[in-house]
């Protein structure tokens, strides 16, 4: 029984790796969330939510490709979170991510609840494909289509964080005034 | 003695100008709304307007396209969806919302080739003027709203819970809410959300 466990953990949680590639899938939303809400507490999540076969997508990856590279560390982290298929794994994602090599950290959310997880990342998300969270301490702000480019990427990560420290700025300084 | 009235109807005009600017985005529906008619071209030629169907006890309307890879797994459910409910009263709408100049699949002659190759049974709108899909507050494609009779909007959503295996879905929405609205019954969900594309709307220059 252990075994068989060890073998199903070894299949679905640990990071499958590709040829320098390696995802995570998460089956069930809930262990996603649990992931977002411990990364973003020390730390600013951009997670951006897309798939193989979104054309709008694929075309903004090297955008956060270059967030990753400009920003990219403990205090920030970028997260590919792709919507594949998973019985599509082996013919479409793997193959892509092998042709990209991706440096963000890619993950395949395989939960076919839809309709359960999507307002829990938005409640006005309806589901559409690009749509970008921003997500730090509690504070989370959904980005819900593509970017034009790069330095709108840029534009909407820095307002983000600059209406973060005006909020704990009054927190701290609101007895003063 | 002129100039006053010129003065005048340049500040009216800045006014109007001003207003058309800052004027907040139309509210799209929400279910219990009265969805307003529109007057949109067939691939068959012919302008086509729900006005058209005064036998009609409802309307299955999708926002759809030829390229999105989600519409294109849910294409033969719509086919299915209008053999079945057409009869009943409650034919598909199908409209295509996106802009061909960001997409060339969804031109209005790639619109026709897909209809006519995949023998839709369904009428196959084109939104050229991107007018009808932000009054419904359509966001992606697919995405459903169902009507009844006097144009009430009663469901909006998805088509049911399994892009990919249609077998495997164990929520039929769409089915669900028109045999409701059959019964007389309202829908129950009557809003849910799926995973789709983005409508491709013109760039403004």
């Amino acid at each position: 029984m252990r075994i068989l466990n060890l073998v199903s953990i070894l299949l679905f949680l640990a990071p499958c790796v590709t040829r320098g590639q390696s995802f995570t899938v998460y089956e069930r939303f809930e262990d996603l969330e649990t992931r977002i809400r411990e990364a973003s507490s020390n730390s600013t999540l951009i997670i951006n939510f897309w798939a193989t076969w979104c054309g709008p997508c694929v075309e903004e990856l090297p955008s956060f490709e270059q967030l990753n590279k400009n920003f990219g560390g403990p205090n920030l982290k970028v997260w590919l979170v792709s919507l594949d298929f998973k019985s599509r794994l082996e013919k479409q994602f793997v193959p892509f991510l092998e042709k990209q090599q991706l440096k963000s950290e890619v993950i395949l959310l395989a939960d076919m609840d839809a309709d359960a997880w999507i307002p829990r990342i938005d409640p006005n998300w309806e589901g559409a494909l690009p749509a970008t969270l921003i997500v730090r301490n509690g504070q989370r702000e959904l980005f819900p289509t593509a970017f034009e480019n790069y330095q709108e990427l840029e534009s909407f990560v820095l307002s983000f964080l600059k209406n973060l420290k005006k909020v704990a700025g009054m927190s701290t300084n609101g007895g003063s005034r | 003695m002129k100039r006053p009235v010129i003065t005048l109807a340049f500040i009216a005009g800045a006014l109007l100008l001003f207003n058309a600017a800052h004027f907040p985005e139309p509210s799209t529906y929400v279910v219990g709304d009265r969805a307003e008619d529109f007057s949109l071209r067939n691939v068959d030629g012919r302008m086509v307007s729900l006005a058209d169907y005064p036998d009609a006890k409802g309307f299955i309307i999708v926002f759809t396209c030829n390229h999105c890879p989600y519409a294109q797994l849910y294409e033969q459910r719509i086919i299915d969806l209008h053999r079945r409910y057409n009869a009943k009263g409650f034919p598909v709408i199908a409209i295509n919302p996106n802009d061909p100049s960001i997409v060339p699949d969804d031109s209005f002659a790639e619109m026709k080739r897909v209809a006519q190759q995949n023998h839709y049974p369904f009428v196959y709108l084109f939104d050229s003027t991107q007018t009808v899909f932000p009054k419904f507050g359509a966001s992606r494609t697919p995405h459903v709203f169902v009507l009844d009779k006097s144009l009430v909007v009663r469901y909006i959503g998805a088509i049911d819970d399994n892009p990919e295996t249609p077998g495997a879905a164990r929520q039929k929405y769409v089915e669900n809410a028109v045999n409701a609205m059959l019964r007389g019954e309202r829908p129950d969900p009557d809003y849910t959300r799926a995973i789709g594309c983005t409508i491709k709307k013109k760039k403004i220059k």
